[in-house]
C-alpha cells in the first residue's frame, strides 16, 4: 500500500473519532460515528480484509447509524459535553 | 474524576506504546500469527472444501462452533432488546389525539373533549410524535427496496466465491426492511412482517444452523462435520462441505436479518411498535 | 536519525495509531457525561481492537484471501501461503463486528429505558435525580 495515503487515512480516523466525541449535538455525533465507520472500512479494504470491510460497511456505516438516529430521536439531542 | 481518568489513560497508553517495541514489524509475512495455522488454511482449503473464499470456509466449516455461538449471541441480543423495552407501555395521557384515515392517509387532530371518530374500522389511532412522510422519498425507496433485497440474496448465495456470506447478506436484507420503515413508518413494516414472524425467523435461523450440525451426528460424523451429509445431498464429501457451508450461512442470514429488524423496531418505537421515526 | 525513521517509525506507527484510538475510546467511556457519548466511545474501543487484529494478519505484498480458481477441481494446485493475507483474524473479527452492533442495540435500549425513568441522558443529572 502507499504509505502516504495510509498515514493520511489513519490520522483522519483519529480526527473523526475525536470530532464525534466532542461535537455538542448528539445527532451530529451519530452521523460522525457513521463517517468514522466508513473510514475504518476503507482502511480495512486497504489492508486486504475485504470481508471485514464489507461487514463494517453494512453494519457500522449502515445499521449502527440508523440505530443511533432512532435513539436520539426518542431521547434528546442535548448534551453537556 | 476527569483528570484522574486522563492521567490513568495517558499512562496506560504510554505503557502499551512501549510494548509495541516487542511486536513484529507491520505486514511481516513471517510474524508468529501467520506461520502456524494460517498456511494450512491457505493451502488446504480448496482441497478439503472446494471453497475459494478462505474466510467463508473457515467461518462456516473449520470454526463452525464459533460462528454458531456468535449467531446465538445475536439472537440473544434481539431477545434482550425485546425484553428491556417491550415490557412497558407508553402512558396514555388524555391530551390531543391523532387519528388517521386508513385509505386516504388524512390525519385528524382531536382536541380534549372533542368528538372522536366513531367508526373505528376506518380510522386508526396514531401516537403524538408521528411525522408525515414525503411522497417522493417513499416512492423512490419503494422502487429501491426490491433491488436491495435481491443484492442481499446474491451476497448470501455468492459468499463462496466473493466477499460476503451470511452476516453481510443478512444485514443488507435487514437494511431493505429498515428503509421501508424509515421512508414510510413502522406500521407499514409491521403490516408486512409482524413482530411474531420476526421472532420466529430469528429463532429458526439458529435452529437451521444447530440442526444441520446435529444432523451430521445421525449420519455417523461429528457435530458440524458436513462431509458425512453427502449421502443426504447426493454429493461427494468435499462438495458436501461446500454445500453445508451454504446452508449454515442461510441460517446465519435469517437470524441476523430478523434480529436487526427487531432491534430497530424496539429502539425506534421504545417498545410500543407504533409510528417509529 | 534516518535509520530510526526506517526501522522504528515505519514499522510501528500503525500500532501507535491503534493504541491512540483505543485510549480515545476508553477515555470517552470514563470521562464523558452523556450516555450516548459513552456508547460511541465503547464502539470506538471495539473498532480499535478489531483494527489491531486485522493488522496482525496483514502481509506486505500479499493479496486478499480469495483463491484463484484452479483448472479442474484444484487438487494438485500448489500455492504459496506467503502470497495470501492471513484469513484467520478476518474470520474472528467479522463475527465481532456483528456482535458489536448487537451490543450497541442492547446498550441503546438500556439508554432509552434510563431516559424514560429520569428524562435525561447526562450522568450527573441522573445521579442527582437518584439521590433526591
Amino acid at each position: 500500500m502507499i504509505w502516504q495515503i495510509d498515514t493520511a487515512m489513519l490520522l483522519l480516523v483519529v480526527v473523526v473519532a475525536i470530532a464525534s466525541l466532542q461535537v455538542k449535538d448528539l445527532l451530529g455525533a451519530g452521523i460522525l460515528f457513521g463517517a468514522y465507520s466508513f473510514m475504518m472500512c476503507v482502511l480495512w479494504t486497504v489492508m486486504g480484509a475485504v470481508d471485514v470491510a464489507f461487514t463494517e460497511a453494512t453494519v457500522g456505516a449502515g445499521v449502527s447509524t440508523v440505530l443511533f438516529i432512532a435513539a436520539v430521536f426518542r431521547t434528546s439531542r442535548r448534551t453537556k459535553d | 474524576m476527569k483528570k484522574l481518568a486522563s492521567v490513568t489513560i495517558l499512562l496506560l497508553g504510554i505503557m502499551l506504546i512501549a510494548i509495541t517495541a516487542e511486536f513484529p514489524r507491520w505486514g511481516d509475512p513471517q510474524s508468529p500469527a501467520s506461520t502456524y495455522l494460517s498456511p494450512h488454511f491457505i493451502e488446504k482449503t480448496i482441497e478439503e472444501t472446494s471453497v475459494p473464499n478462505i474466510v467463508t470456509a473457515v467461518l462456516g466449516d473449520y470454526r463452525g462452533y464459533d460462528t454458531m455461538f456468535e449467531t446465538t449471541v445475536v439472537f440473544c441480543a434481539g431477545a434482550a432488546c425485546f425484553f428491556i423495552l417491550g415490557a412497558f407501555r407508553r402512558e396514555d395521557d388524555d391530551q390531543i389525539r391523532y387519528f388517521r384515515h386508513k385509505d386516504t392517509g388524512v390525519v385528524l387532530k382531536v382536541k380534549p373533549n372533542g368528538t372522536r371518530p366513531n367508526s373505528r374500522s376506518d380510522f386508526e389511532r396514531i401516537d403524538p410524535t408521528w411525522t408525515p412522510y414525503d411522497f417522493i422519498v417513499s416512492r423512490v425507496a419503494s422502487l429501491m427496496i426490491p433491488f436491495i433485497q435481491l443484492f442481499g440474496l446474491y451476497v448470501v448465495a455468492h459468499g463462496h466465491h466473493s466477499p460476503g456470506g451470511g452476516f453481510q447478506g443478512g444485514v443488507i436484507l435487514a437494511a431493505g426492511f429498515l428503509l421501508l420503515a424509515l421512508s414510510h413508518n413502522l406500521r407499514t413494516l409491521s403490516a408486512r412482517v409482524s413482530n411474531k414472524t420476526l421472532g420466529l425467523m430469528s429463532a429458526s435461523g439458529v435452529l437451521i444452523y444447530a440442526g444441520w450440525g446435529a444432523l451430521a451426528l445421525l449420519f455417523g460424523g461429528n457435530f458440524l462435520d458436513y462431509s458425512v451429509l453427502g449421502v443426504l445431498l447426493g454429493l461427494d464429501p468435499i462438495a458436501a462441505r461446500s454445500m453445508g457451508i451454504l446452508i449454515v450461512e442461510i441460517g446465519v442470514a435469517l437470524t441476523v436479518m430478523s434480529t436487526m429488524v427487531i432491534i430497530y423496531n424496539n429502539v425506534a418505537s421504545v417498545g410500543a411498535y407504533d409510528e417509529g421515526l | 536519525m534516518m535509520e530510526f525513521l526506517e526501522t522504528v517509525l515505519t514499522a510501528k506507527y500503525n500500532y501507535w495509531i491503534y493504541i491512540i484510538l483505543m485510549m480515545i475510546g476508553i477515555w470517552a467511556m470514563i470521562a464523558k457525561v452523556n450516555l450516548i457519548k459513552k456508547i460511541i466511545g465503547m464502539n470506538i474501543f471495539q473498532t480499535a481492537i478489531i483494527l489491531f487484529y486485522v493488522s496482525i494478519g496483514a502481509k506486505k505484498g500479499g493479496t486478499i484471501p480469495i483463491l484463484e480458481h484452479a483448472p479442474g477441481h484444484g487438487h494438485d494446485y500448489i500455492m504459496d501461503a506467503d502470497k495470501y493475507i492471513n484469513p484467520l483474524p478476518h474470520v474472528l473479527m467479522l463475527t465481532a463486528i456483528v456482535v458489536s452492533v448487537a451490543t450497541l442495540g442492547v446498550a441503546l435500549a438500556l439508554a432509552l429505558k434510563v431516559y424514560r425513568e429520569h428524562q435525561t441522558l447526562d450522568e450527573d443529572e441522573i445521579l442527582s435525580h437518584l439521590s433526591e
